[in-house]
């Protein structure tokens, strides 16, 4: 049932539109792992608009501990949006099975609510990580959506490693706690402070626990946070009763008007660039063949001046195909 | 010793399909066959508050059970059936207290005093999210029109059952005696305590509502454990009342209950041997007379191929009448009292029991069990472990995995194949007569109707009066239900499936079979990604939630979103995740609609290569149409090894994507 795979720019076009079925081509072809596929892949992602890559759309993080109400967080965010007329992409991130490799993905149903909005796309993925990090292909995947939609939501579980791999893909990250099941001490414990840009209670319709354990969290962000000039807001919320989702709206959209403001929101998203290019390299060739392009640091270093995707993509190849040739005496 | 000779259950076919006419002249034919008490099936779109004219009652009109829009329809199915004397248990449960709103309101067109009114209605929601899956709003709400159904009726509709703590789906659903026990339990405590919480009921009628608190519960193949279960029921239920809500009437303690025996064990293979399955379940509810069913009805011997035929449900009716005035059962006291062995069974059970409850309680209680999944997930492993048992063997069951060989049944082979088939032009019918029925009403009466009902629901007062006040305005079940998901919303139950349980099988084929799966997923560039939808109303889960366990644990990934998706939704799922396969899974009977509307939503965004299954209750004389529709492959209950249905599985994303199949496993 393959259908034959169309090419870049032809394809590049129909993102631009948010043309679903092309959507769904691309996320495919970005998450296929076959030599082949592996350079049109790249050159899919060559041939997206690098302006609006670089400057347009927001790329939201949502993470936060099992059972804190994530899905009908997202699906009150995703009414939201859609009633105003924007275009909404999301990706959930769920975990694979250690032992089996397989996975059971997404709540898509319990996210979107009974109704459908035709502005929405969900795709969701495994981690298909042992160490509970987020998939290499997620990055990407982000890139072909923000090629069409207006905002890009990537849902994780925050257990282990995904939280900060999630935080290293946005612009701005949306941690959710639930009230009285020891999550905000469970936060405060991990110290994963870098993580979020905004710090969520869901549930308030509990009542008093959701107000004491917003009171915890101001608390440790009052200590952990004054030397930034963003202040971690703490959003009340209950996404059950729809109560305060524009207050968490604001929030990010101040937070994303902040990262234009210290002109962040570009160079972010290229660090982003930057950094998955690295992981790309050194799950292919390993850490002693990133070694050998002069180590993580000296290539971050030369990257992060590559704002383009498709020029950093280019010097990616470069790298790639030098390490390659290199690298061909040895068995694989 | 006793020697008056005990009174008969009530004797009762869950019946009804087509229409409201139809299902009459069926329950009159049933009542002259010596049949003592009625008890209404209700088809999908009527139990999930949707008339027969919306898009997602397509295909289900009619098919499980009767469709009731509005007073007329009720007026028509009780045609010539005194409701005074009737003795009349609906399945009824999210919208239960509109159909008992709707039964009142006839009894008052009759001129009949609803005091006079005696049955049941199911009203347990409980088992909705677990199970059955016909549950429309959140559990809050839901509970509130629960209690608002008992408050109402303990003192206006006394002789009533207003909710019936049903059990019988966590059995169908994989559920252990002991967890069977402690749910049930679990959930009429939690009842009680919000009836109790409500302040609707002075504290000195509270008794009155414990007493009307019935139950219904389920019978398998394990007989005597069984009984053990009821005995153990019985005895706890008497503790509960008297010591957590000091009832000090014996009588009122008592732990009243109806049956359906089991389902799960009936076979699509030789299934003559259903009968005498259905006998010997029979016989663990009523053998204990300390523990005897109060009402019994009885599955038909075909119930795993299709719709029993009136002559199919006479059969069961005449079991039950043989057990009941043939035998000498009825003659006896209690013939199992002083048994070490059924004590120390039942002791056993009770311990496992109360542990299990003191965990539910721990956890927040049944509601919060609910929404965290642990009830669901507990359900769905004790369910994989029974088909795990059954696929090594370790559990027998005649005809499927022991004793195959078999003479040809002359049972199926009349040219019916052995089943009732509704007539397709039901569906067409039911949207005109809706149509007809909106427009030949007083709009007016109906707006003024809803617009209290609305206010009702959003308020703390009883939802009845407003509910009867709505079957007088000739206001339908879908406008009914829409109000109230307009107030509390809808909900979606976890689905449980995230569970981590063993590997099924033997372990050699499992490997091989993990193999396979690694091996297509390094030719396709991504590991197989498996869609498993319920497409339309039917919420019967157990079998979607066992593939997409079992596809897990083979290294697929599954995309599994639960029970009521209508067609469109799974296309853009389909789509959407980029899924090499599709598993749909029917039991509702409209697998033919539900299949062509995939298979054109498929075509339509180009996907028509795209290998689409199908899974449930499908006659086999079916299969070969839906084939030629489009369905790659399709199982049945027949097909009980999990392995080879994912070896097939497996084989059809290869062969879409050009690639050899393996073949058979």
């Amino acid at each position: 049932m393959q259908t034959a795979v169309s090419d870049p720019q032809t394809l590049a076009a129909k993102l631009r539109l948010a043309d679903r079925q092309a959507v769904a081509e691309a996320l495919n072809l970005i998450d296929d792992q076959r030599p082949a596929t592996r350079a049109k892949a790249l050159e899919l992602l060559a041939a997206l608009e690098a302006e609006r890559l670089a400057n347009d759309g927001h790329l939201i993080g949502i993470t936060g501990p099992p059972g804190a109400g994530k899905s009908s967080l997202l699906s009150a965010l995703i009414d939201y949006w859609c009633a105003k007329g924007l275009k909404v992409a999301v990706l959930a991130v769920d975990p694979s099975s250690p032992k089996t490799g397989g996975a059971l993905l997404g709540d898509r149903l319990r996210m979107t609510g009974a109704g459908q909005h035709k502005n929405l796309f969900i795709r969701s993925l495994a981690s298909r990580q042992q160490l509970g990090g987020l998939a290499a292909e997620v990055w990407p995947m982000s890139r072909i959506l923000l090629a069409g939609y207006d905002i890009v939501l990537i849902e994780t579980v925050g257990v282990g490693q995904s939280e900060v791999d999630v935080a290293s893909m946005v612009d701005t990250t949306a941690y959710v706690v639930q009230p009285a099941s020891g999550d905000s001490i469970q936060f405060i414990k991990s110290g994963i402070m870098e993580v979020p840009d905004i710090m969520v209670v869901n549930k308030a319709d509990l009542g008093a626990p959701a107000i004491k354990a917003a009171n915890d969290l101001h608390q440790v962000m009052r200590r952990s946070t004054q030397d930034s000039d963003w202040k971690i807001p703490v959003c009340t919320l209950s996404a059950r009763d729809r109560q305060g989702i524009d207050a968490l709206v604001n929030a990010l959209e101040a937070h994303r008007a902040h990262l234009v403001s210290m002109q962040s929101l570009t160079a972010g998203r290229t660090a982003q660039q930057g950094a998955w290019a690295i992981r790309q390299l050194q799950e292919e060739f390993g850490k002693s063949g990133v070694a050998r392009l002069g180590g993580a640091a000296a290539i971050a270093r030369d990257l992060d001046n590559q704002h383009d995707l498709g020029e950093l993509l280019a010097s990616y190849n470069a790298r790639a195909e030098h390490l390659r040739t290199s690298t061909k005496a040895w068995p694989t | 010793m006793s020697t008056s000779k005990d009174r008969p259950w009530l004797v009762r076919t869950y019946s009804g399909h087509s229409s409201a006419r139809t299902s009459n002249e069926l329950y009159r034919s049933n009542l002259a066959k010596g049949q003592t008490g009625l008890s209404v099936a209700f088809d999908l779109p009527t139990q999930t508050g949707y008339d027969p004219d919306h898009p997602l009652a397509r295909g289900e009109v009619g098919k499980v059970g009767v469709p009731i829009s509005h007073l007329d329809d009720m007026d028509v199915l009780f045609d010539q059936l005194p409701l005074d004397q009737m003795n009349t248990s609906m399945t009824i449960n999210a919208v239960a207290p509109w159909m008992l709103a709707l039964y009142i309101a006839l009894a008052e067109r009759r001129g009949i005093d609803p005091a006079k009114l005696q049955g049941t209605t199911q009203n347990d929601i409980v088992k909705e999210y677990l199970s059955r899956g016909t549950h429309i709003f959140p559990p809050g709400p839901s509970l509130r029109l629960i209690v608002d159904t008992i408050t109402y009726s303990v003192p206006n509709v006394p002789k009533w059952n207003p909710t019936n703590i049903c059990s019988y789906h966590l059995q169908e659903a994989g559920a252990t005696p002991v967890q069977e026990l402690a749910y049930a339990l679990s959930t009429a405590i939690m009842v009680l305590d919000a009836v109790r919480d409500s302040g609707q009921i002075p504290e000195a009628d509270f008794p009155k509502v414990v007493s009307r608190l019935s139950f219904f519960v389920n019978a398998g193949i394990r007989f005597i454990e069984e009984c053990c279960k009821m005995r153990a029921f019985t005895q706890m239920w008497d503790e509960i009342t008297l010591e957590r809500y000091g009832v000090k009437d014996a009588k009122q303690r008592r732990f009243r209950y109806g049956v359906q025996v089991n389902s799960l064990g009936l076979t699509e293979s030789q299934p003559e041997n259903n009968v005498q399955r259905i006998v010997l379940e029979m016989l663990a509810v009523v053998l204990s007379k300390d523990a005897r069913a109060r009402a019994v009805q009885l599955p038909a011997w075909n119930e795993a191929l299709g719709l029993p035929r009136p002559w199919d449900q006479q059969w069961s009716l005449r079991i039950q009448q043989v057990m009941a005035f043939e035998t000498d059962l009825l003659e006896y006291g209690d013939i199992l009292n002083g048994s070490p062995v059924i004590e120390a069974k039942m002791q056993e059970l009770m311990e496992g029991a109360n542990a299990e409850i003191q965990r539910v309680a721990e956890q927040g209680g049944v509601l919060a069990g609910i929404d965290s999944g642990y009830m669901k997930q507990a359900l769905v492993k004790s369910h994989a472990e029974r088909l795990r048992a059954i696929e090594t063997g370790e559990l027998t069951i005649v005809g499927v995995n022991k004793f195959k060989e078999t003479a040809e049944s002359p049972l199926t082979q009349s040219g019916d194949g052995g089943i009732m088939k509704v007539d397709p032009a039901v569906e067409q019918q039911h949207i005109e007569a809706i149509q007809a029925h909106r427009a030949n009403r007083d709009q007016d009466k109906v707006n003024s109707a809803l617009n209290t009902l609305r206010d009702v629901a959003k308020s703390n007062d009883n939802i009845m009066p407003a509910s009867i006040a709505c079957a007088h305005a000739g206001v339908t079940t879908g406008e009914w239900a829409q109000t109230l998901r307009d107030v509390f919303g809808e909900y979606r139950a976890p689905t449980g499936i995230d569970i981590s349980s063993s590997i099924g099988g033997d372990p050699e084929r499992v490997a091989a079979l993990r193999e396979r799966v690694t091996a297509t997923g390094s030719s396709l560039g991504r590991p197989i990604k498996l869609l498993v939808a319920k497409p339309g109303l039917d919420g019967h889960s157990n079998g979607a939630e066992q593939i997409a366990v079992k596809a897990r644990e083979l290294g697929m990934e599954v995309v599994y979103e639960g029970i009521r998706l209508t067609p469109q939704q799974i296309v853009a799922a389909a789509q959407e995740e980029g899924v090499h396969l599709v598993g749909l899974s029917v039991l509702s009977g409209s697998h033919t609609a539900m299949a062509e509307m995939v298979i054109d939503g498929l075509r339509a965004i180009d996907l028509g290569a795209l290998p689409v299954t199908m899974g449930g209750i499908i006659p086999e004389d079916e299969h070969v149409a839906l084939k030629e529709r489009g369905i790659a492959a399709i199982y049945t209950p027949k097909d009980s090894d999990l392995n080879k249905i994912m070896a097939e599985m497996v084989d059809l994303a290869r062969l879409a994507h050009q690639l050899d199949a393996f073949g058979p496993l």
